[in-house]
């Protein structure tokens, strides 16, 4: 892999996770209101997977979804002032931390109903197949929409009408606070998938590499004419479900069972339901951006200085995000209604 | 130049001019290709335009509407036909959810060219889950538009009308109107979608109607002429917006009002028409205003039953006489 793309991949990491431990400071501070859904933990799924993307093709995401627009190259500062409410948000300060857009760089929303981006995706990507375009599709959601209607609805006629769309399931293990195999009659995810004849597979959802080279290759069987392609990114969100979630629901003895592969959360049982400060995870054993971190330096791709040099670069860049949300006026009631009638252009109505 | 049509000929008509003349306009539904569609609007258009513009969809409401809202989201200009509005509630999350509100929760950055194209109203002893009408559910969300054409010439208008807007439109069809006949003209310019029109003018009360009801009121209206009471007649054609100027024009000639409603009357569309107008009409009116509408039941199978849980014209005939009887002793 090129040396740029590492240090892409490693950028974007450290910036999600700066900017989402900022983002709980700043809920704390009551900054932010609603419901915040963080990523720590995930990086891995959204990095590799939207920058193996290209710029072309369209990003449907979820709720959880901060770590999507940043990656694909959204200002922090929209990001952030749209979590602030404000007018220089993504979404004018109308749709907050659930509800992101920004058309310009395709990137095509958080959702907040559980499933319901799936059906909007295969819209897309069906307009894509009509068009006869080159680009593809990539729908994110969590290991909790596979069991929604509106789920197999799409995948059925992605499946049926072999269109250029990725489906990453970012199975976190977690539907808010149930379990995957209590969720779930099959646990394997992606064997769920097979009665649609949909390719599909499961990765290490925690490896970025492994995340970038999957995306990259069921990107290219979705353009080279493959139809609809799954990947399962198995993962895990080292915070509760949300912001409203002290996370009190997942037992020990399942972070036991996880330890082997992921120090961090184990360490994270041992907190008491507290969130571990940098230091604290650090001391836990290799996550999944210190994993990538090892691997870049041994492999002679980075120095240490280099990676300082990235995360001093992430924290001045969210510093920056924080200032211009809070620099950023709140939207007026005359946007509100301008949102509302943005598409009713010069038709007076009564 | 007019032409005789039947109601779904002139929405078929609509359909492949639209489809003709801009190729983001696409259908799609349970049916709607290879078997020309449960009502025949979307006859010869498979053949016409092919299955990627006439798809035939699986039997999933809520999955093909929300596609239909992600390519809207994307500038096509989808139409999705639900076979009949009682299988609008599987679609509830991708109409509520999606059409009526990604636009504005993004700031106002996408368009929403999507029309919805539903059948609806009580047809020949389908029973309850088939015969609902459920419009005031829609006109409670913000962001969706409903246009309800009673005549073929209106189908055809606000089809057109729908197909060309950004904003999300459901076009209700009445299931008893897909056979009426009525002249079309397929060239004259078309009033404002949502404007409603008086079908009749009169001067001892207005009638407020809509789709298959406001053909009912206007039979009334020619009993009522017949006992000497003129009734002006008016088709909203728009339950959201509400055309509410056409409405308080007539009543400030009037004074009377009464609403006509298929829909059941607790919190329906009479309800919320009878509301505003007292805020706005208060002081011009010379009578409480009054409805007629659905019974609040489900829709019983047995024929007889059926027609007695919807308003008949002997009902508005005797709802606008009673309406019209305190003047006639104040004048007295």
């Amino acid at each position: 892999m090129e040396r740029e793309t590492l240090h892409r991949l490693l950028h974007d990491m450290l910036l999600a996770r700066v900017f989402e431990e900022r983002a709980a400071e700043e809920y704390s501070k009551r900054n932010i209101a609603g419901f915040l859904h963080l990523y720590p933990g995930e990086e891995a799924v959204a990095a590799g997977v939207i920058n193996a993307a290209s710029p072309s093709d369209y990003i449907v995401s979820t709720y959880r979804e901060h770590a999507h627009a940043l990656v694909r190259g959204v200002p922090a500062g929209k990001v952030m002032a749209e979590l602030f409410g404000r007018a220089g948000g993504m979404s004018g300060g109308m749709g907050g931390s659930m509800h992101m857009f920004d058309r310009e760089r395709r990137f095509m929303g958080g959702y907040a109903i559980v499933g319901e981006s799936c059906p909007i995706a295969v819209g897309i990507a069906y307009t894509i197949a009509l068009r006869n375009l080159p680009e593809t599709v990539i729908c994110f959601f969590g290991d909790g929409a596979v069991n929604q209607g509106a789920f197999h609805e799409a995948l059925n006629m992605a499946g049926l009408w072999h269109l250029p769309i990725l489906f990453v399931c970012e199975n976190n293990h977690y539907a808010i606070g149930t379990e995957v195999h209590r969720h779930s009659a099959v646990p394997e995810l992606y064997k769920r998938v097979a009665a649609y004849s949909i390719p599909a597979e499961k990765i290490d959802g925690m490896d970025v590499l492994k995340v970038y080279d999957a995306t990259r290759h069921a990107l290219a069987r979705i353009r080279r004419g493959g139809g609809p392609q799954f990947i399962e990114c198995e993962t895990y969100r080292y915070r509760g479900h949300s912001m409203a979630d002290p996370d009190s629901h997942r037992p020990v003895i399942e972070l036991k069972a996880y330890q082997a592969h992921d120090p961090v959360s184990a360490a994270i049982r041992n907190l008491e339901f507290r969130y571990p400060s940098p230091e604290e995870l650090a001391a836990a054993g290799p996550d999944n951006i210190t994993h990538l971190v090892q691997h870049m330096v041994d492999a002679g791709h980075a120095h240490a200085t280099e990676v300082e040099a990235i995360k001093a670069d992430v924290q001045k860049t969210v510093e920056e995000a924080v200032q211009f949300a809070l620099d950023s006026p709140p939207p007026t009631m005359d946007a509100a209604w301008q949102a509302l009638h943005c598409n009713r252009h010069q038709e007076v109505l009564i | 130049m007019a032409q005789e049509m039947l109601y779904w000929q002139a929405l078929n008509r609509a359909m492949d001019l639209e489809m003709e003349e801009d190729d983001s306009v696409f259908t799609l539904g349970e049916d709607v290709g290879l078997y020309g569609g449960s009502y025949r609007v979307t006859d010869g258009l498979y053949a016409k335009y092919g299955e990627w513009r006439v798809r035939d969809t699986p039997i999933s409401e809520g999955g093909f509407t929300g596609l239909g809202v992600g390519a809207a989201l994307v500038g096509m200009r989808p139409v999705v036909e639900i076979m009949t509005i009682n299988f609008a509630m599987l679609a509830l999350d991708s109409i509520v959810n999606g059409a009526a509100k990604l636009s504005f929760m993004s700031g106002g950055q996408f368009p929403m060219a999507l029309v919805v194209r539903v059948p609806g109203g009580v047809a020949h002893q389908l029973a309850a889950q088939h015969a609902q009408r459920l419009e005031q559910m829609f006109m409670n969300v913000p962001g969706l538009r409903i246009a309800v054409p009673s005549t073929p010439q209106d189908a055809y208008w606000q089809l057109r009308q729908a197909i060309a807007s950004d904003e999300p439109i459901i076009l209700l069809e009445h299931e008893l109107l897909y056979f009426t006949k009525g002249m079309v003209d397929i060239v004259a310019d078309p009033p404002p979608m949502h404007r409603a029109v008086v079908r009749r003018a009169g001067k001892d009360l207005t009638i407020l109607s809509y789709s298959r009801m406001a053909l009912l009121a206007q039979e009334a209206a020619v009993e009522l002429a017949k006992e000497g009471i003129e009734a002006e007649v008016i088709d909203l054609r728009s339950l959201s917006p509400i055309d509410w100027e056409t409405c308080i024009a007539s009543i400030n000639k009037t004074h009377r009002v009464l609403v006509v409603e298929e829909d059941c009357r607790f919190a329906g569309t009479g309800a919320e028409m009878v509301a505003t107008l007292a805020e706005r009409c208060f002081f011009s009116l010379d009578a409480p205003p009054q409805r007629v509408a659905g019974l609040d039941i489900p829709t019983p199978y047995n024929g007889t039953l059926e027609a007695a849980t919807i308003p008949r014209v002997p009902d508005i005939v005797e709802a606008s006489r009673t309406l019209c009887k305190p003047t006639k002793k104040a004048a007295e």
